[in-house]
């Protein structure tokens, strides 16, 4: 399954320039890619035209073409997409839906909503629960978890839905480093099992630790692509607003002293 | 209050301070001591719930101990008001939406220095030093809420730093924020401290911790596990006490512990020892 924007471009309602232009990517099962680009690039627009929820639920304007293997999806209606496309936003407590009284009531919630069989609903909750590690949270009430448990949850609920494309809106912003490396093991784990994820993120170390691929996004444009290496290497990464991962922060830094040597090299990859 | 005279600087107290939640019963402060000098630049660090922001909330009254005590300048908090408090210690919230509330970016940043009697050329000083340093000048008519959420948690900073406290606390600064804004909450640090102010800011982000504060403190569970340097914190004999808060050094420190230059908590430092080490 490939999800592919071609040639896409967004302008919020009543906006006066667009988002998002003239943006091309194709997302192919089992892989990740990061989406890096200063605040107010079009990191967020571009997770709402992924996920279908722009112009769909939120309106605006789109030109270009979003399809999934080949077929274009713009007739298709948003409960339909959210089956095959799942969106997880940077705030977990947006995404809860506040009624659930158990975790496993809240991450049965989608897949209710879309009126799957009691069985499937339950095989399907107890799968997503397991795929990230917190089925011993079930019973817990969602409101009384740490923020990274919470983003886990979120993460499960569309899980449930068994999309073949996730798509993460800063997942790790509200997080401890505990709660960060929690959703960077999640995404691991899910691509391993099939899925593709787009994730949007400030923390290029998280980006360097699990995308194959980073895209980065100035005003609206993509202005790189490429491997996760060769992008989150690129000294250009700093002109558009990007911190570059600590350890080539490090290396550069190291280098411009005179100190760059073998040594600091193999301790750095070591 | 231009700059910042003897007069305006403040000495943090507290003492077994304990503090339990009425609903649930949480006992999130379970006997905290801190002593936090005029001028100095401190860091809380700790996992989300470990009580870094129900802490600071009680240094300007947001809270009320249960137990123990916090003084500002040797008087106690709990008998002053928070009026008076709010005029020694500027706070910002994690959450920029719990501190905005005015229909524009100048009332918003104006509302804090208003209510501590400021006006004229005074309030205006304050008002466009403290939008400049954000980066929001030329935002003044702006509603907040038109503002990108990085920008509000600017304007939120925006608007305490305009009360020009001698204390400022920050919760969570530079969450949510891109290389740029990370690179103003520095230089907003640098300035305040340069001018003998204390700043305390609460965060997730190593690097900045280690880069930007002289003294870092680590709470876990309702109690300071570890006070001193940053060179002290995040040097080895101190990674067991830091993994059990489930945090980690900055790879500068790791690295330099990997080439036994002692510790180096810092980019700067790291490259520093491996320069001498030459």
């Amino acid at each position: 399954m490939t999800l592919t924007l071609a040639g896409v471009g967004y302008r919020y309602a009543g906006a006066r320039r667009p988002s998002l232009l003239d943006v091309s990517i194709d997302l192919h099962d089992g892989i990740v890619v990061g989406l890096a680009g200063a605040s107010e690039s079009g990191k967020t627009t571009m997770c709402l035209v992924l996920s279908g929820l722009a112009p769909r639920t939120i309106g605006g304007q789109i030109k270009g073409h979003v399809t999934l293997n080949g077929a274009d999806v713009d007739g298709w209606p948003m409960h339909q997409l959210s089956q095959r496309i799942g969106i997880g936003f940077q705030n977990p407590t947006t995404q809860l839906s506040q009624v659930a009284e158990s975790v496993f009531e809240e991450v049965a919630f989608g897949p209710m909503n879309v009126a799957l069989p009691r069985d499937e609903v339950v095989a399907r909750t107890w799968a997503a629960l397991v795929a990230l590690g917190i089925d011993g949270l079930a019973e817990r009430d969602p409101r009384r978890l740490s923020g990274g448990q919470q983003q886990l949850v979120a993460i499960a609920g569309l899980l449930a839905l068994r999309p073949d494309h996730l798509v993460l809106d800063e997942p790790t912003a509200q997080l401890d480093p505990a709660g960060t490396r929690m959703v960077g093991d999640a995404i691991r784990r899910l691509a391993s099992e099939g899925a593709s994820i787009l994730v949007a993120e400030q923390k290029t170390d998280l980006l360097a630790d699990v995308a194959a691929e980073v895209i980065v996004l100035d005003g609206g444009r993509v202005v790189m692509q490429g491997s996760a290496a060769e992008v989150l290497g690129d000294p250009r990464l700093a002109d558009v607003g990007v911190a570059p991962p600590a350890a080539v922060s490090l290396a550069r830094a190291a280098a411009e002293a005179g100190v760059g040597d073998a040594r600091l090299h193999g301790a750095l990859h070591g | 209050m231009p700059g910042c005279t003897v007069r305006c600087m403040a000495e943090l107290v507290v003492e077994g301070l304990v503090h339990v939640f009425p609903e649930g019963g949480v006992r999130a402060l379970d006997g905290v001591d801190l002593r936090v000098g005029a001028g100095e630049r401190v860091a809380l660090v700790g996992q989300n719930g470990s009580g870094k922001t129900t802490l600071v909330r009680h240094l300007n009254g947001l809270l009320r101990p249960t137990d123990g005590r916090v003084t500002v300048d040797g008087s106690d908090a709990a008998r002053m008001t928070v009026a008076q408090l709010a005029a020694r210690i500027g706070l910002t919230f994690q959450d920029p939406d719990r501190q905005i509330f005015a229909g524009s970016v100048r009332a918003e940043v104006e509302f804090g220095p208003r209510n501590l009697g400021r006006s004229g050329t005074e309030l205006a000083s304050a008002r466009a030093s403290a939008l400049e340093a954000t980066g929001l000048d030329g935002e003044e008519k702006t509603n907040p809420y038109d503002l990108g959420g990085s920008r509000r948690k600017l304007l939120a900073i925006a608007s305490v730093l305009a009360m020009r406290t001698p204390v400022l606390v920050l919760d969570e600064p530079t969450t949510g924020q891109d290389a740029r804004g990370v690179e103003r909450v520095r230089a907003i640090v640098e300035a305040v401290a340069a001018e003998g102010r204390t700043v305390i800011a609460i965060s997730h982000d190593m690097r900045f911790v280690a880069g930007s504060f002289d003294r870092v403190v680590v709470m876990r569970a309702g109690l300071v596990v570890l006070d001193g340097s940053s060179a002290e914190v995040f040097g080895r004999a101190a990674w067991p006490a830091l993994d059990s808060t489930y945090l980690e050094p900055p790879l500068a420190a790791v690295i330099g512990d990997r080439l036994g230059l002692g510790s180096t908590p810092t980019d700067a430092a790291l490259i520093e020892a491996l320069g001498s080490a030459q």
